[in-house]
């Protein structure tokens, strides 16, 4: 039976974390001889995007080239996604953890009488039984989870598996899809999107700044760090809720969690609920001008300093180096 | 109009997590548990609503005996009324089945909860529930406004907003800034402890999956520290030592 990966565009570019999924896909075929990995693409998105699901490791994608679904809307999604998954006769779907990819995935257990296992953090253990690694507790810890039904659903989290980018270019084949209205009933008014930037919930660096930052008008030290690194800005709590920084930024328990290879905090004291927001990065660095700040303790690197007077050095230190 | 709030009942977000008997059993020792920090954005949400619509709340969870601290909770905050499914929560198809079949009877107009519950973060009841009772589902709320039988909401993306609209019956997953998380006052504590809290056993003890073993990441080595004033080391340790950059 094959693996099916549900692949998610952002205005018609296939977003990394699914290319990602689409690799995870791909190993797990070839350690479990799962058999073909075949991509599944919703509304209209260019063939060049298309193909790296190719690169990736897919063998062919099915790409359903209906414009009502460049809207993200989650039943309508599901609906798609099960027909294929049908079609195609797949016994697991894989998708990257997202917030359109979970309210998906959750229909898409019942349709297909299928087990959803999110977070997943290593390829399944098939020793006895179906076993798969999750991360649960916000990061806090793993949990071995056996899976008892045929059909199955695995939400695969960021960085769990490394990006495949020498497969063969994948065979599209467009489907038509018949959908019910009733899948529609939702209806997306308008979105509003931070243009330009780095996706915080899907970049490799991210520069976050805390209350030690002491107002929105010093933002401007973050940003310029962020910028020479390509990184993406994040904030804690008390920093979104002030309103210093938009809510999309709050990274932690109750905000994003973020799984990047450099995470960079600057006067964020390091509370266990950011830390659990943060604690699958690979690597960790900690400003702060207090050297008991709890951070330190969940860090790689650290400086401590005056954030206003270590942030430019830093920035032209990155700058310098290239 | 009616309003179901589903909480769930987890450890409190500084709790240290630990494992016992084998690492096959959450340790609750010197544990506190608090109702779902999202849970918590949904019911404060749903209060305002009952306030402005005139609706009625009820609670829900799906646990044993040790949740109705919990619950009562919920209720001194402003429900109605509470239920609890007489079962430890074996997973999410278990606890979206128990719902659902709740929901059934008593024809919720709309189910709100938190996006994820903070101890599995699976994300998924609302979902379960949604499709389960052939209504639309949507999560992440950070907006709910009702107007008639229409909603309107916001939901977060990647990097930002979604408007959307729907009908009732809804399923709501959600999260901030939807409400502020309301602290019960004292006469909403005295009130809770008379409020209707109904007990019913499970429909199904159907599962989709089971956790066989618990583990806990490794230790983290000590910080590597950098003098202020050498940044440029730390750029050098970042690029060479790390391969971060
Ligand atoms: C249920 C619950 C859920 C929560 N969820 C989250 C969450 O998801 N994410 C989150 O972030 N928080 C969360 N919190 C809040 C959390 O407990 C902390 O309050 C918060 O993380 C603190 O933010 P902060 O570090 O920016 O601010 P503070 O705690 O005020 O720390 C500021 C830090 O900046 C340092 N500093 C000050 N000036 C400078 C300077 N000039 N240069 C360098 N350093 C400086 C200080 O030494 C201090 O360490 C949650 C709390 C609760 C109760």
């Amino acid at each position: 039976m094959s693996v099916l990966v549900y692949i998610e565009h952002a205005d018609g570019s296939v977003k990394k974390t699914s290319l990602e999924a689409v690799s995870y896909a791909k190993a797990l075929s070839d350690k479990l001889g799962a058999g073909e990995v075949i991509a599944v693409a919703l509304g209209s998105i260019a063939q060049e995007e298309l193909a790296k699901a190719g690169h990736a490791g897919a063998a062919k994608v099915m790409h359903v080239n209906d414009e009502k679904l460049n809207a993200g809307i989650i039943q309508a999604h599901a609906e798609a996604v099960a027909q294929v998954y049908r079609k195609v006769g797949a016994g697991t779907l894989v998708l990257a953890k997202s917030s359109l990819g979970d309210a998906v995935a959750a229909r898409l257990a019942v349709k297909l009488d299928a087990a959803l296992v999110s977070n997943v953090v290593e390829l399944p253990e098939t020793g006895s039984g179906y076993k798969v690694k999750r991360s649960i507790y916000t990061g806090k810890a793993f949990a071995e989870t056996s899976v008892n039904k045929d059909h199955k659903i695995l939400a695969v989290k960021k960085n769990a598996v490394d990006l495949k980018t020498d497969g063969a270019a994948a065979a599209v084949e467009t489907v038509a899809l018949d959908i019910n209205a009733d899948n529609f009933a939702t209806k997306i008014i308008s979105t509003d999107k931070a243009t330009g930037e780095v996706l915080l919930p899907e970049a490799d660096i991210v520069v976050s700044g805390g209350r030690g930052m002491k107002g929105p008008e010093n933002w401007g030290l973050i940003e310029d760090l962020a910028k020479e690194l390509g990184a993406a800005t994040g904030c804690s709590k008390p920093v979104s809720d002030i309103g210093w920084r938009p809510h999309h930024e709050h990274v932690g328990q109750t905000g994003v969690k973020v799984a990047p290879t450099l995470y960079i905090a600057v006067g964020i004291s390091g509370a266990i609920q950011h830390l659990a927001g943060v604690n699958s990065s690979k690597c960790i660095v900690v400003i702060n001008k207090d050297a008991e700040a709890p951070f330190f303790k969940a860090a790689d690197y650290g400086i401590v300093g005056d954030a206003f007077e270590v942030l430019p050095k830093l920035t032209e230190a990155v700058k310098a180096l290239k | 109009m009616k309003i179901l709030v589903c909480i769930t009942h987890v450890p409190d977000t500084t709790s240290k997590i630990q494992f016992t008997d084998n690492n096959t059993k959450f340790d609750k020792n010197g544990v506190q548990f608090i109702i779902g920090p999202y849970d918590d954005y949904a019911l404060a949400r749903a209060v305002e609503l009952k306030e402005q619509l005139g609706a009625s709340l009820t609670v829900l969870n799906v646990g044993e005996a040790e949740t109705e601290p919990t619950l009562r909770k919920a209720l001194a905050i402003g429900a109605d009324d509470a239920i609890r499914v007489n079962a430890f929560p074996k997973d999410s198809l278990f606890v979206a089945s128990q719902i659902a079949a709740i929901a059934k009877q008593n024809n919720y107009d709309l189910i709100m909860m938190g996006r994820e519950s903070i101890d599995f973060n699976g994300g998924m009841v609302h979902g379960m529930v949604g499709e389960m009772l052939g209504i639309p589902s949507v999560s992440p709320v950070m907006k709910l406004e009702i107007e008639g039988d229409s909603v309107k909401m916001a939901r977060e993306i990647e990097g930002g907003k979604e408007y959307l609209e729907a009908k009732l019956p809804l399923v709501a997953g959600c999260q901030e800034p939807i409400a502020e998380w309301k602290i019960p006052n004292m006469r909403g504590i005295m009130s809770a402890r008379t409020k209707p809290l109904q007990v019913i056993e499970p429909v199904t003890d159907q599962t989709a999956t089971e956790v066989t073993n618990y583990q806990l990441p490794p230790a983290k080595g000590a910080v590597k520290l950098i003098d202020k004033d050498n940044v440029e080391e730390l750029v050098k340790l970042l690029k060479n030592e790390a391969k971060v950059l």
